[in-house]
């Protein structure tokens, strides 16, 4: 064996160990996300594209009968999705996370079986709540309304405009609970023991402690949690398909731009197809609330390393 | 013990046995209504079945095809998870190792993969796979969770690279072996929590993706299990007991896998999405 001194040119070897992940996901992560904006520009018959229409689909989106309808419906749904949901995993989710990070017996097991619900398809956790839990017939939530007295409740839940969209804002907020309570968890086992004995010595009651103590300190993962919830919330897709069709069920109540934009570029007209010119509208807008939310991630992180140093 | 503290304790456990029922009753509804018989399910819908009823799975393996469904998604899931290992790694050994600027450039570049959703990129995909003649293949969904799967690698793998100790580069250095050969020989080795961990995050977004099947995906023949789930659901609506054992075998590998690694799965989500 000859011994060499080090570093013989390195530069070969790192091209070949960088391009198969960056060749694979250049071409079917970063490419096609550009290329359906590009797409939203063009005219188009089935797959096949026609011509250059320039912001022609988004003026027909933006102010033509059915498309400016249906958009700003999604787009208001999607809102009101979005508010229940990050309402529900962050003030519930905060809750249990703050319970079961004292040191009680079973936390740990809780801790586990918080994120069950996480593991699961959404499309098996939609179905599971449409036929056994919401089911008009037997229902388990109207048996137990029932059981406690308040028959009055009692209701078609998926059947009613009013109430579909916060039923399925609460079934996404049973199954992403878990994700919340994990970085929760985390965020608070954090937390240096110092200060909390501190303001222990300083008599901080538990309201104080969480007002002044552990909120302020998990801000940042509030803040994380949030984000990951907008995005994942304007992209959702599978909840209404199981819950309430590609439709969105009752008559476009619980229309999501994920459902939306399914019709409009991958279903016949019958089902509400647009032709993938306008579905790419769809997503281009659809991207751009994406950025939106992003672009505001890094602001508030960037303005977060301001205060640090 | 001061009443006070109880009635805090009470009203402490209370809250979370409260929280473990709403989470563990829809699971185990959704395992028992399986193992009914569908007269039975109308009957008794909320309780333990009188006896172990295993016709729906019967059934569904046999008139419902579910055994081809479940060997495509545990290939696609396996296929994935190896191409994305083996080419994140030497991706990551370059991010921990070289940080020129242009290799920064490329990591902020891989890393934003893990917060854009690929759903944005959807009817270029389609568009690309149907030219390419991929679509209606599982090469197709494989492909697509490579380019999604990249990203997490990438981070997961250079984060956990960087950690092992320069001395031990140095000494294989000294003894002639070259940088590829540091790959393969020190680093990959060392690698294997680090891969665990990775792969035990990336199983779950693979198995439960709907939206690509969906759309992607008409022949019988390469269905993935959510996909025929939800087509089951479109076909059998009155059979409960059927559609229910689809339910439960879509979840059931996924919450026995989850149970076993949660430890490693944990860590990785956290590393993945705190710092990312």
């Amino acid at each position: 064996m000859e011994t060499q001194p080090s570093t013989p040119k390195p530069k070969l070897f790192i091209v070949y160990f960088l391009l198969p992940a960056l060749c694979i996901y250049t071409i079917f992560f970063f490419v096609p996300i550009i290329d359906s904006i590009r797409l939203s520009f063009y005219d188009a018959n089935g797959l096949i594209v026609k011509e250059f229409v320039g912001w022609g689909n988004f003026k027909k989106l933006f102010t033509v009968y059915p498309f400016k309808e249906r958009l700003i419906n999604a787009f208001t749904n999607n809102i009101e999705f979005f508010l229940i949901v990050t309402f529900i995993q962050n003030f519930i989710g905060f809750l249990i996370a703050y319970l079961i990070t004292r040191r009680m017996w079973g936390a740990n097991t809780v801790r586990k079986i918080s994120f069950l619900p996480t593991t699961l398809s959404v499309i098996v956790v939609g179905f599971l709540f449409s036929k056994l839990i919401f089911n008009p017939v037997f229902g388990v939530l109207d048996r137990i309304l029932e059981a406690v007295g308040l028959e009055f409740l009692i209701h078609a839940w998926l059947g009613d405009p009013a109430t579909a969209l916060p039923v399925l804002a609460v079934v996404i907020s049973w199954q992403f609970m878990g994700e919340t309570i994990l970085f929760y968890t985390a965020a608070i086992d954090n937390i240096p023991q110092e200060i909390v004995e501190a303001a222990k010595i300083d008599g901080a009651n538990q309201l104080q402690m969480i007002r002044y103590i552990v909120v302020p300190y998990i801000m940042p993962v509030i803040m994380i949690v949030t984000i990951i919830i907008f995005i994942g919330d304007f992209t959702q897709f599978d909840i209404v398909y199981a819950m309430a069709t590609s439709q969105g069920n009752p008559v476009y109540a619980t229309d999501l731009f994920g459902s939306l934009f399914y019709r409009a570029a991958f279903t016949v007209p019958a089902r509400g197809g647009w032709g993938i010119g306008m579905g790419a509208a769809v997503s281009t807008v659809m991207s751009l609330v994406v950025f939106i939310g992003l672009a505001g991630w890094m602001v508030f992180f960037k303005s977060k390393k301001k205060v640090d140093y | 013990m001061p009443l006070k503290k109880v009635v805090t304790r009470t009203i402490y456990y209370g809250v979370i046995i409260f929280y473990v029922i709403t989470i563990v009753y829809p699971i185990f509804l959704m395992t028992v209504t399986s193992l009914k018989p569908t007269r039975e399910i109308f009957q008794n819908p909320y309780g333990f079945p009188e006896t172990l009823y295993l016709n729906n799975y019967v059934e569904l393996m046999v008139k419902a095809n579910f055994g081809t469904y479940f060997i495509n998604s545990i290939l696609i899931v396996l296929i994935s998870l190896l191409i994305i290992v083996m080419f994140s790694a030497p991706a990551a050994f370059v991010f921990a190792r070289y940080s020129s600027r242009l290799n920064r450039f490329f990591y902020i570049y891989f890393l934003a993969g893990l917060v854009i959703p690929i759903r944005l990129g959807t009817i270029s995909l389609l568009k690309m796979f149907v030219s390419m003649g991929l679509n209606d293949h599982i090469i197709s969904l494989i492909l697509i969770n490579i380019a999604v799967g990249i990203p997490l690698g990438v981070f997961i793998l250079t984060d956990f690279i960087k950690m092992i100790p320069r001395d031990l580069f140095d000494a294989a250095r000294m003894d002639g072996c070259s940088e590829p050969g540091v790959f393969m020989r020190i680093v990959f080795p060392l690698l294997r929590p680090a891969i665990a961990a990775l792969a035990i995050v990336i199983f779950i977004p693979i198995w439960n993706d709907f939206w690509f099947p969906l759309i992607l995906i008409k022949s019988d023949s390469m269905k993935t299990i959510p996909l025929a789930t939800a087509l089951l659901f479109g076909q059998y609506n009155t059979n409960f007991g059927l559609v229910f054992a689809a339910l439960s075998m879509a979840s059931v590998p996924i919450v026995i896998f989850y149970l076993i690694f949660s430890k490693f799965f944990t860590k990785g989500l956290l590393q993945g999405a705190i710092k990312g």
